[in-house]
């Protein structure tokens, strides 16, 4: 069973008068532990379908299940839910709390867990973290006094913090130099590979798609190729979690 | 748990921004200090005011006897003797509103000392309570009678300033001996300058004795037979009485004025011209008035519909004034409150716009992490009641430091006010909630993908 199946996902903005359909169709499907990169030219409607994955924005029609839910019709606040437990995000400008510690940047989705966690418990997980990227030597440092790349990596462990089974990263290496990038980059193979975390990478570089095992191409709202691995092509008309 | 987990959240946000944090308090600090010390300010003012027109007699009552009436001619008030030392004592003892009484016997006559004289406007018999109730504490020189003395109908007097300066004409009347209708008083005491009462009387003009001294040595009267009109002993050289002896058959030789002064009748019924009473409070006369009737009524054994044989007077203009100058005061101070309130809130409404603003990353981030409108929502309003909060408590203290202040070097009178204090947490918090609902519910309702965008 695929970890993320779209069923014919249109999504159309109303500005004024006109309507602008941005995403006219897509149809895809993302097995559970698969790296995938996700490329389009901008106007393509990349980051539309990357904010529906993410559940950041809900669909004009068509279905989304994640993890074996159909969310495009969730609330807002089942959407939130489903963020906090199913998904982590790696941004392009690592959106990191200025002047807050490093840990504290990586247990702040803690806070609205439903579960309760004692203090304890998530300093424990917090650094649990830190140590998967190497950082439990820089728990107490502030982002201002973090590299990029280092930066990138507290990002990342706090993606992780609630064990998503899928990540998605907009642009991870777009602020950083090319060394760093590969850093970065290895540490989501890594991921990939060792614990088995789906990744989807959002980006227009080749370099970084190549990574990738499969690359997902948008363009103008249409994926042109890519969207189904060749493994569960065949299983595609079966209309998997119908 | 989940407020604790906000209340941390907020916590921490506040403390990323310490400077700021600080600056927006201090609207909050301000407006409360400003309250707390204007309340305390005021409020002093307030009861000093309050306490100077009591001091006029606000609260004061005065019992008088009833109105005799022999064949259609009344007498006017106060021309029975239905009044006795004890009803005084038993309204002192029985009515709770009642702070303190005094019974009052009135004499008119003439002063002498080393060869001058004087007539005083009012010559008091009473008790040392009279000047408690009426406010005249403090004495400007000797001391006061006491309960013995009055026991002792002992000739010892108190002086007003008036008398003080016309009879003794700056000399200290202490120790000195003066003349009351030929009786020798000895005044123990000068009282402080009181000027003149509402009607203009001199209230300075004053002579204060035992009561029992004043009725038995003075007045020297105590039987009950005498109306108002006739018992004119005082001016006994120009009546016509000698002329025209009309009423009583003398059964004993008159006695001279020396061998009245010296032994005292021992009447068992005695009246009081006026019993003076003090309620605890302006808001409880009317109570103290319906205790004082209960009580006399049963004292007098009036039955159920008889009509009472005594009046008693308020002040009603005075206590008019007083609750006039209260809610006034009450109302100036409210405004003043609400204003210095009201620009803090702005004040802090407007760090908290600048602050989601500001925060849009942050607030699109937590959204993106799983925060749902209501933890967002919670965040900023608990940021803002934290803030007005921690603002309220610095500003209770900086107010009332500041009001001691006032206290300790201008001389102001300054009355600390608990209300004040609950009332200005309670105010902050309300504030933090009213004017960081908005800024919080704007910050609720951003769009995480537009936000995570923001620049």
């Amino acid at each position: 069973m695929n970890l993320i199946e779209l069923n014919d996902i249109r999504k159309t903005y109303h500005l004024g008068e006109i309507d602008v359909p941005v995403l006219k169709g897509v149809s895809m499907a993302v097995a559970g532990g698969e790296l995938v990169a996700l490329m389009g030219a901008s106007g393509s409607g990349k980051s539309t379908l990357m904010n529906i994955l993410g559940c950041l924005d809900r669909p004009s029609s068509g279905e989304y299940w994640l993890d074996g839910q159909e969310v495009s019709r969730y609330s807002n606040d089942q959407r939130a839910m489903v963020r906090n437990q199913k998904i982590g995000f790696v941004f392009q400008s690592f959106n990191l709390l200025s002047r807050t510690t490093a840990l504290e940047n990586v247990t702040m989705p803690l806070t609205y867990t439903a579960d309760f966690l004692t203090p304890k418990e998530r300093h424990e997980r917090g650094m649990a973290m830190l140590t998967r990227v190497g950082l439990d030597d820089r728990s107490h440092h502030h982002p201002s006094q973090l590299s990029g790349g280092q930066q990138q990596r507290v990002a990342i462990a706090r993606a992780l913090i609630n064990n998503p089974p899928v990540l998605f990263a907009d642009e991870p290496t777009g602020n950083l130099d090319s060394k760093t990038s590969e850093e970065v980059l290895r540490m989501f193979k890594q991921l990939n590979e060792d614990d088995g975390i789906t990744i989807i990478l959002v980006t227009h570089d080749v370099t970084v798609a190549s990574h990738a095992r499969r690359t997902i191409h948008i363009h103008d709202g249409l994926i042109v190729n890519g969207a189904y691995s060749h493994a569960s092509t065949d299983s595609k008309p079966a209309g998997g979690g119908l | 748990m989940k407020l604790q987990g906000t209340l941390h959240t907020a916590m921490r946000a506040l403390c990323r921004n310490p400077m700021r944090a600080l600056l927006t308090t201090l609207g909050i600090v301000i407006g409360i200090g400003a309250v707390i010390a204007m309340m305390e300010i005021g409020q002093g003012s307030s009861a000093a005011i309050q306490k100077s027109i009591t001091s006029m007699g606000a609260n004061n009552l005065l019992i008088l006897p009833g109105t005799a009436s022999s064949g259609g001619v009344s007498f006017g008030a106060g021309s029975t003797m239905t009044l006795t030392p004890g009803d005084y004592e038993a309204i002192v003892r029985d009515c709770p509103a009642v702070r303190c009484g005094a019974p009052i016997v009135r004499a008119r006559t003439q002063l002498v000392y080393n060869g001058r004289n004087w007539v005083p406007q009012s010559m008091s018999g009473s008790t040392p309570s009279l000047l408690e109730v009426q406010l005249w504490k403090d004495l400007a020189d000797g001391e006061c009678f006491t309960d013995r003395d009055v026991l002792n109908s002992n000739r010892v007097c108190l002086v007003g300033q008036t008398i003080a300066r016309e009879l003794f004409q700056g000399e200290n009347p202490i120790g000195k001996e003066l003349r009351i209708k030929n009786v020798a008083f000895k005044v123990i005491g000068v009282l402080s300058a009181k000027g003149a009462n509402m009607v203009g009387m001199d209230q300075d003009d004053i002579v204060i004795a035992p009561w029992t001294s004043i009725k038995f040595r003075v007045s020297g009267s105590s039987l009950t037979n005498t109306n108002q009109s006739s018992s004119a002993a005082a001016s006994a050289v120009n009546t016509l009485s000698q002329v025209y002896p009309s009423n009583q058959v003398a059964l004993y030789p008159d006695k001279s004025d020396t061998q009245i002064a010296d032994s005292m009748l021992t009447v068992r019924f005695v009246n009081v011209d006026q019993i003076l009473v003090s309620a605890i409070s302006p808001e409880e006369i009317p109570a103290a008035m319906q205790q004082i009737t209960a009580v006399l009524r049963e004292r007098h054994r009036l039955q159920r519909g008889e009509p009472d044989d005594f009046s008693i007077r308020d002040m009603t203009e005075m206590s008019k004034v007083l609750t006039s100058t209260t809610t006034l005061m009450t109302n100036l101070l409210l405004c003043v409150a609400m204003i210095s309130l009201l620009v803090g809130g702005v004040g802090i409404m407007n760090i908290m716009l600048v602050s989601v603003t500001e925060r849009t990353r942050e607030i699109g981030l937590r959204m993106a992490v799983g925060a749902r409108s209501k933890d967002i929502l919670w965040q900023f309003l608990v940021e803002a009641v934290v803030l007005c909060l921690v603002g309220g408590i610095i500003g209770i203290l900086l107010g009332h430091g500041g009001s001691l202040m006032v206290e300790a070097f201008l001389h102001w009178p300054v009355e600390t006010s608990p209300t004040a204090i609950v009332s200005a947490v309670g105010v902050s918090a309300t504030v933090g909630i009213v004017f960081g609902f908005y800024p919080a519910w704007k910050a609720s309702r951003l769009d995480p993908i537009d936000a995570l965008r923001y620049e």
